[in-house]
Order: C-alpha cells, then sequence, then structure tokens
C-alpha cells in the first residue's frame, strides 16, 4: 500500500510546513536578536517560546515518522543520493531536537529564566555553572549555523530536482492533495 | 544526480521504482537559465540571512561592539564583568507590606517573605581599581518569587543615568578613554560628547547636586529607568522605584583623606556583620505625560510614592564565592505584574549585559580583590 503511494501523509507535510516556516523565522531572530540593541528584548522573548513549541513539535513530528514512513524516493535519485537525503534527514531531526534542548539547558546553566507565557516558565534543567552555560551558548550558535546550511543544501537539492531533473519530488510535500493519477503523470 | 538525461532510461534500472514518463532534454540555454535561477534563490536566501545578521551593516553599534568599548578602555580581565567588575555577593529577603498589590499583580508584593540575592558593586571595569568616593556604587538584586518567577533589577546611586541612549553611552566611552601617547583623555573629546549631548550635562548637575553618603549602607539606590506595573484588573501605570536607607545619612568624607583600597567594601563588610541593612523600596508612580523614555530627566517631585515593603541584606559574601557573581542581573528578568517601558536604554542594557556575560561566563576566575578572608573578618 505504501509502494503506490507517492505524497506524504497529509499532516506529516502539515508538520513540515509549519515546522519549516517557524525554524526559518528562528535561525533569522537568532542570528539578527545577537546584534541588536533596540530589539533584542523583542526578539528574545520570541526566541525562547518560539524554540519550545519547536522542540513540542518535533516530539509529534518524530512519532509521526515512526507512524507514517514517507513515500519512496522518486527513481531519477541514485544511491548516493538516497544515501545523502536520509543522511539530510537524521540531521535535521537531530538539530530540531538538539537545538532548543542546547537552548534551554544553557540558560538553565546560566539562571535565566525561560518565560512561556506571562508567569509560565519552564523549569531549569542543569545546575548553575558558568563554564557549562558558556560551552552550550558557543555550541548553540554552531549547531544553528549548521542547521542555516543544512537548510541551504536541502533547499538547492529541491530546486535541482525541480528544475533540472523535473522529477516531480515537491509533489510528494506539496501542501496541496495530488491526486494518484496526476502524481504518476507529467509535470 | 542524473542532470539532462531521459528519465526514462533511470527507471529501466530500477524495477521496483514508479514508472515515469521521460521528459523532453533540457537545451543548454535553458538548462543554464534554470542553474542561474536556483543560484539566485539560494543568494537570496543566504543574503536574507547574513542581512539579518548584520553582515551588511559593519558599523552598527551592537552588543558585541558596545563590549568591546569596554574593554578597549578597560583592559580585558578575564572572568571579570566588564563593567561593575569589583563588587560583594550579598543576601536576605524582601518583606512585602502588601502596598503595591493595587499596583501590580507580581507575586513579590503579595503580603510575605521572599528570599532575595544581591551584589554590590563600584561602576567600571578594572577589577583592581581602588575605592573612590563618587564612583558610581551599584546594587544588583534578584528577587525569588514563590512560583519560581524571578525579579532582577540593576540599581545605581544616581538620581538620573547621564545618557539616554546606547548610542550616548557609547559614545561618552570612546571619549574618555586614555590617549594613548599622554595616558589620559584628550578633554576637546569630551567637550565635543557634551556638546552635542545637553542632556548629559543637564543630567550631571542633577547628579552633583545630590550629596553622596558614606558607605553602601547608607545610598540611596535607583532603578534608573521606567517600567510599567500592571495589576489584576489590568491597569497599568509607568513606575520608578527606590531603595531608601533605613541606615542615617553620612555625607562621605572628604576625599583627601588617606583611604584603605577597599575601604567602602569593608565599611559594608563591617556593618552587615554588626547588623542587617534596611532599605523601604519605595515605587514612584508616574504620571500621563511623565517622560517614560528618558533616564536622563527625573519625574517631578510630588509624585505618589508608595512604600511597599522592606528590603533586609544580613550576609555578605566574596565574589569568588557568592552565586552572585555568576548572575547577570539583567533588568528585563521581570515577573508578571512588572513589564518594560518604552525607555530605549532597557532592551541595549538587557543586551550588552548578556555580551558582558557569555565572554566572562566562559573565562577562568580570577580571584576578587575583595577575598573571602576579608569578607569573614568582624565575624
Amino acid at each position: 500500500m505504501t509502494t503506490q503511494r507517492r505524497q506524504f501523509p497529509a499532516f506529516s507535510r502539515l508538520l513540515h510546513w509549519t515546522m519549516a516556516a517557524m525554524i526559518l523565522t528562528m535561525l533569522c531572530i537568532g542570528v539578527a536578536m545577537v546584534v541588536s540593541l533596540a530589539d533584542y528584548y523583542v526578539l528574545v522573548s520570541i526566541h525562547r517560546p518560539l524554540g519550545i513549541a519547536i522542540l513540542i513539535l518535533v516530539v509529534i513530528r518524530f512519532v509521526n515518522r515512526l507512524v507514517n514512513p514517507p513515500p519512496p524516493f522518486p527513481a531519477t535519485m541514485s544511491r548516493a543520493e538516497r544515501l545523502a537525503a536520509t543522511a539530510s534527514e537524521v540531521t535535521m531531526y537531530g538539530l530540531m531536537f538538539v537545538l532548543p534542548l542546547v537552548g534551554w539547558g544553557m540558560l538553565s546553566a546560566a539562571r535565566y529564566p525561560i518565560v512561556l507565557y506571562g508567569s509560565v516558565h519552564l523549569p531549569f534543567i542543569l545546575p548553575h555553572d558558568a563554564m557549562l552555560y558558556a560551552v552550550l551558548r558557543k555550541a548553540h550558535t554552531i549547531l544553528a549555523y549548521l542547521f542555516f546550511l543544512m537548510f541551504i543544501a536541502h533547499f538547492g537539492a529541491i530546486l535541482i530536482h525541480t528544475l533540472i531533473v523535473r522529477d516531480g519530488i515537491l509533489k510528494r510535500m506539496a501542501p496541496w492533495n495530488i491526486r494518484p493519477q496526476e502524481a504518476a503523470s507529467t509535470e | 544526480m542524473k542532470i539532462l538525461r531521459p528519465i526514462a532510461v533511470i527507471t529501466a534500472n530500477d524495477p521496483k521504482a514508479p514508472a515515469e514518463p521521460a521528459l523532453p532534454r533540457l537545451g543548454m540555454a535553458s538548462a543554464l537559465a534554470r542553474f542561474a535561477l536556483i543560484g539566485v534563490a539560494l543568494a537570496a536566501v543566504a543574503g536574507t540571512f547574513a542581512y539579518f545578521g548584520g553582515w551588511f551593516t559593519p558599523n552598527e553599534l551592537t552588543p558585541a561592539r558596545f563590549t568591546d568599548g569596554f574593554e578597549q578602555v578597560n583592559g580585558v580581565h578575564p572572568g571579570f564583568r566588564r563593567n561593575h567588575a569589583r563588587g560583594v555577593g550579598v543576601s536576605g529577603f524582601f518583606e512585602s507590606n502588601g502596598n503595591g498589590v493595587r499596583l501590580s499583580e507580581a507575586l513579590v508584593f503579595r503580603p510575605g517573605h521572599v528570599p532575595v540575592l544581591g551584589r554590590f558593586s563600584l561602576g567600571g571595569g578594572q577589577p583592581y581599581a581602588a575605592d573612590t568616593p563618587d564612583t558610581v556604587r551599584g546594587l544588583g538584586l534578584q528577587f525569588s518569587l514563590p512560583d519560581g518567577e524571578l525579579w532582577r533589577t540593576a540599581m545605581v546611586n544616581l538620581p538620573v543615568f547621564p545618557f539616554r541612549t546606547a548610542e550616548a553611552f557609547y559614545e561618552q566611552m570612546i571619549a574618555s578613554k586614555p590617549d594613548t601617547s599622554t595616558g589620559k583623555p584628550d578633554p576637546a573629546n569630551m567637550q565635543a560628547f557634551l556638546a552635542r549631548h545637553p542632556e548629559t550635562v543637564q543630567a550631571m548637575q542633577v547628579i552633583k547636586g545630590q550629596p553622596v553618603s558614606s558607605g553602601f549602607d547608607n545610598s540611596t539606590f535607583h532603578s534608573l529607568n521606567a517600567f510599567r506595573f500592571i495589576n489584576a484588573a489590568g491597569a497599568t501605570i509607568p513606575v520608578r522605584w527606590v531603595l531608601t536607607p533605613m541606615q542615617p545619612f553620612e555625607a562621605a568624607s572628604a576625599p583627601s583623606a588617606p583611604q584603605d583600597k577597599n575601604y567602602l567594601f569593608d565599611a559594608l563588610i563591617a556593618r552587615i556583620h554588626r547588623q542587617p541593612l534596611r532599605w523601604h523600596l519605595i515605587v514612584i508612580i508616574g504620571q500621563p505625560g511623565d517622560p517614560t523614555n528618558d533616564a536622563t530627566v527625573a519625574w517631578p517631585a510630588g509624585r505618589e510614592q508608595v512604600d511597599v515593603g522592606t528590603l533586609t541584606l544580613d550576609r555578605i559574601e566574596s565574589d569568588d564565592t557568592s552565586a552572585a557573581r555568576d548572575i547577570n542581573f539583567d533588568p528585563l528578568v521581570l515577573p508578571l505584574g512588572i513589564t518594560l517601558s518604552d525607555d530605549p536604554l532597557l532592551s541595549a542594557r538587557s543586551a550588552v549585559y548578556s555580551q558582558s556575560f557569555t565572554r566572562r561566563a566562559g573565562e577562568p576566575k580570577q580571584p576578587s580583590t575583595i577575598t573571602p578572608a576579608e569578607v569573614r573578618k568582624g565575624d
């Protein structure tokens, strides 16, 4: 049954596009807030709860990924490309988990409150330790840049498949439903 | 990647893959145009990211450049705060009398006790400087609310702040930087700065008009910036707050008198060992029209003042052992019921404090001039 399916299930696609928008916003806010004086507070106040929202969504997404495996790769993808695509997926899932956790951990080690809304805040998950904060803070930046590079690679690969190879790979993740006969037909 | 090759050929190699009909080959011009489009799209995404990261505005004042300014003026002293480098940790409690409940829904104002961690400090980025009476005195406080919320405030003994913006603060800092040839700041730089910033000249007059007290224990500490209180009914009011000492005022002795290098800190240590030090926390309520975005101007006299409780500090510790050393007294760590005003200094303070904290957090720690042994004296 899964071999017939050309598209990710609707819920998987919803998660993909929602999180794509959130993560891109997050990366831009992150890189902007550290160089801003006037907007620092507003950006940080968005960055922290948005990061936690991403952490919650990636848990849901990971479970969904196990329950609903993706449709097969298009025939146009070589063995190496499939390997690269799988490695990239594993890395991005890993970053979606690790980046918010490192953020939460570093703020905990520095005893910065993580306010979600009003008086609702997260508990500290690490002991108060300035050096631990410094190491995690550095890791947070490096991992965020890595995530941006992963995004560029992902976006570039999709563009090449869509515009050059023209194998309709984007249809797998299209926000709209593709009818089976349409998916099987030419673009 | 099999670019430009008919799809059907590849499909034939992989019988399990779904069959795709062959596509016409891309012409050379068409392929180049498509590659160019991909390049433009990727460059646009990377460019947007770089734009947000400030790569195209290298001269903009950022938290890192601001902190570099402190390091240029004071030198780099690993492990120490870039400003207010000298200090001691203190702790105690705040006893709320409940008068603040009608002003703010913050739990700290409900009648009762909350534990407080704090740090007395002297302004400047030199951790080994000597105490002088007119150096700015700071008091950073952290109130730990019963639900786990934190309220931090970084106060100073100045009635108004000399600078309206972070940019002005930075300009003044660079103007006061000692000249490499003479070892002294060039007075022309400071004159030029003051000519551009009449608000600083006015604020300095207000500051000079206030007598300096003899020590930390009888200093009045000010919130510097305006904030806003929100009560349970949702009503918002502009506020400033002041800690007024219950220890009697005594004027600072003439600077000519020879003093011990750490005389201000030593006196604080002796006094806190003798008896707990106490301050009234006074909330000043602004009226419509009172500026909330200008820390250089005091609000007119006669504004309603509400005494919301008493701060008691009864323990003192060296920076080397106090938990306060590794706390960033970020003025925008606020509980529900207290929020920021439109003062542009607030976000800038938060950003620069964070930058300073991140730098020193990762550096090896050096002993403070106020050692644990010195703090134990008088026990």
